[in-house]
């Protein structure tokens, strides 16, 4: 009889240690950070460290949330959709991650955000415009962008409004984000009368379009527009330039949002009045004023999605916080009714978990390879 | 529209030039050991990044002059990607050489992997670029269009057919010609006769690879920008073209790349961009139904 207590007392002991080192082992709350950390579109992962580390840094300064200290998993998806489930996978089994910043990619994050969704894991993308990323009724799904049925229409009506637009190429890189914006924008320009002349998909990783450039000036167009990414989007206005097409507008949209577009296009005369959609500068708000300044003091430019990256990490410590728990399902309920307090502003939730308010602007790039907001049309 | 289609043509002839000179790297070594060289495409990457880097180095050392700096930039790349395909093959292929087919052909997919991952440390993972280096375009008008060549184009023309034919003479007239020629088609006579069947391999790496590495120039100069993952792609559509053109085919791979090129340039012109890729593997698919050796390949006979 002595025996059998002594072996409870041992398995009571036992239990309540295991208990303890898992308490211990709370002390730290994790958050994925997942996107191209490789690859071809690798300096978008880059921005989404650089502002996801901050923001954990200064929350972690003000206490963290609810205590606990904001650790970051960072998770390379290559813009891969197959790669991008294996790191979801990884994040909730291994990391076991209470929130994620990410994807980049839609067709990434749409894979993804299901095993996040199964797992009740909480997920916030700064970047990916697909309407289907929130469109499949996941409750923590977020998004800290505008969306491309948004997009497509700003830029359908600039091309039309400002640009004048008559003869118009639409082109794509057939992949979700890229085609799924190109469509919204051919929807767009044809409910605003104008029929675009040319319509056709690229191929991602490759670098020849002077056959399609060929076309785009059989057809006679004036403005090019391009649903994609700088890889693609750079050797495609070179090309156009040197085939001769130099007073042909070229628009694509916030898949070029970085310096690296100079790169690929082989110089910054090639860019030069490019125009671009994106969301309102966020480093020229009075909020993120203070956020900049330390980011340029310590030698890097918070250029595209680096503060969008700040302010969803802000927006899952805001969740956890508000809710005061660490369920995923509880920071999405409590984000779909409060607001937070971001570096990009005040921000509200819709119950898909898109922005109330988007605010796509067009941007033009200069001679000198930098781009800036051009004044607000109408 | 006569200006477009002969545009059309040369778009293509250009892209099918670049592909036929990466492609000789396939069939070379296909002829000599029958087996494929994985790891091509990633030679080619890596002779990109040397050349930016010659670029960058001439520069620093105010080298401006445009045949100055591509003649060094050749030569620099040359060199030094041959040197990759010595190692390759010393480390891949040479001790497996009576091992299994199968395995020298998972060792070059390693080595393909180790080559990814040593660009993406040892140069990051960002697009790369170079400057235009030679500006400017030849504009002739034709009918009712016209037909825009910019000078990197015809360069590139020039450059492609005149490796091709250098490697040409090699392989017809030179002592290492000969030797190649005799270990393609018995590799254990031609050892017996006193060739070093071994350096004779190690020689054709380097010849695919010096190949590869001009190809690499001349892509680096017309596009301006590549990546660690820049060999994928174009090693796929070289190795198409060496199939089409009839693997270990010298002047079959040239043209293979010259046919795939142009097919997909018309095609994407003339119908639509979005199955290029389709028609071109469509098109693969049909000349391998009626002839299974490639278009200049010689057909297949049992050894006795």
């Amino acid at each position: 009889m002595s025996q059998t207590f002594y072996k409870k007392g041992f398995l009571a002991l036992a239990v309540s240690a295991a208990l303890g080192v898992s308490a211990f082992a709370q002390a730290d709350i994790k958050f994925g950070v997942a996107g191209p950390m490789t690859g071809a579109n690798a300096s978008f992962g880059e921005q989404y460290m650089r502002g996801a580390q901050a923001a954990a840094d200064e929350i972690n300064a003000k206490g963290g949330v609810n205590g606990e200290k904001i650790v970051l998993v960072k998770g390379d998806d290559a813009c891969e959709p197959k790669q991008a489930v294996a790191v979801a996978n990884r994040m909730v089994d291994q990391d076991k991650v209470a929130g994620v910043v990410g994807h980049f990619c839609s067709s990434s994050t749409i894979p993804a955000s299901e095993v996040y969704s199964d797992a009740g894991v909480i997920a916030i993308t700064p970047g990916s415009t697909n309407p289907a990323v929130t469109e499949r009724g996941l409750s923590a799904m977020f998004r800290m962008c505008g969306r491309d049925d948004q997009q497509g229409i700003v830029a359908g009506d600039y091309i039309v409004d400002v640009l004048k637009g008559k003869k118009v190429a639409v082109l794509h890189d057939k992949d979700t984000y890229g085609q799924g914006l190109a469509d919204a924008t051919k929807a767009q320009l044809t409910k605003r009368g104008v029929t675009p002349v040319l319509y056709e998909g690229l191929t991602r990783g490759e670098k020849d379009f002077s056959a399609v450039v060929t076309k785009i000036r059989a057809a006679g167009a004036d403005i090019v527009y391009f649903g994609g990414l700088h890889p693609e989007a750079g050797p495609l206005v070179r090309q156009l330039r040197e085939q001769g097409l130099k007073d042909v507008k070229f628009m694509s949209d916030d898949g070029i949002v970085t310096d690296e577009l100079v790169t690929t296009a082989g110089g910054p005369q090639y860019v030069d009045g490019v125009y671009m959609t994106f969301g309102a500068d966020p480093r020229m708000l009075p909020e993120s004023k203070a956020v900049v300044e330390q980011f340029r003091k310590s030698g890097y430019e918070p250029e595209g999605y680096t503060l969008y990256a700040y302010a969803s990490v802000q927006t899952l410590a805001a969740g956890f916080t508000g809710a005061k728990s660490t369920k995923g399902e509880d920071a999405a309920k409590w984000l779909k009714a409060n607001a937070v307090k971001t570096v990009m502003g005040e921000k509200t939730w819709d119950a898909k978990g898109d922005l109330k308010v988007s605010d796509y602007v067009v941007y033009q790039w200069d001679k000198d390879g930098k781009y800036h907001q051009l004044e607000k049309q109408k | 529209m006569d200006g477009i289609f002969l545009q059309q043509l040369i778009n293509g002839l250009t892209l099918g030039s670049v592909y036929g000179l990466i492609a000789i790297g396939y069939t070379m070594v296909y002829g000599i050991i029958g087996m494929i060289n994985f790891a091509h495409g990633e030679v080619y990457m890596i002779s990109a990044y040397l050349a930016a880097i010659s670029l960058a180095l001439l520069a620093y050392f105010g080298i401006e002059s445009f045949p100055l700096l591509i003649l060094g930039t050749l030569v620099f790349t040359v060199v030094v990607t041959g040197i990759y395909g010595w190692v390759i093959e010393r480390v891949a292929y040479k001790p497996l050489r009576n091992s299994t087919r199968l395995a020298p052909l998972i060792s070059a997919i390693g080595i393909s992997l180790i080559l990814q991952n040593y660009a993406q440390i040892s140069q990051g993972a960002k697009q790369q670029g170079v400057p235009t280096l030679l500006a400017g375009a030849l504009k002739v008008d034709i009918g009712t269009g016209f037909v825009q060549l910019t000078y990197t184009k015809i360069f590139i023309l020039i450059a492609a057919f005149a490796g091709m034919a250098v490697l040409t003479y090699i392989i017809k007239y030179t002592k290492l010609g000969r030797m190649c020629r005799a270990t393609q088609q018995d590799r254990k006579m031609a050892s017996i006769l006193g060739i070093n069947t071994d350096r004779v391999i190690s020689y054709v790496f380097i010849i695919g690879a010096a190949m590869a590495a001009l190809a690499g120039v001349l892509i680096t100069m017309n596009y301006g920008t590549f990546d660690f993952y820049a060999g994928f792609v174009i090693g796929i559509k070289a190795f198409t073209a060496a199939v089409l053109g009839g693997i270990g085919s010298l002047p079959g791979a040239m043209l293979g790349g010259i046919i795939l090129g142009i097919s997909e340039s018309l095609f994407s012109g003339l119908i639509n961009s979005d199955y290029k890729d389709v028609f071109s593997f469509s098109l693969l698919v049909l000349i391998l139904i009626f002839r299974p050796q490639g278009l200049l390949g010689r057909p297949l006979v049992a050894k006795v």
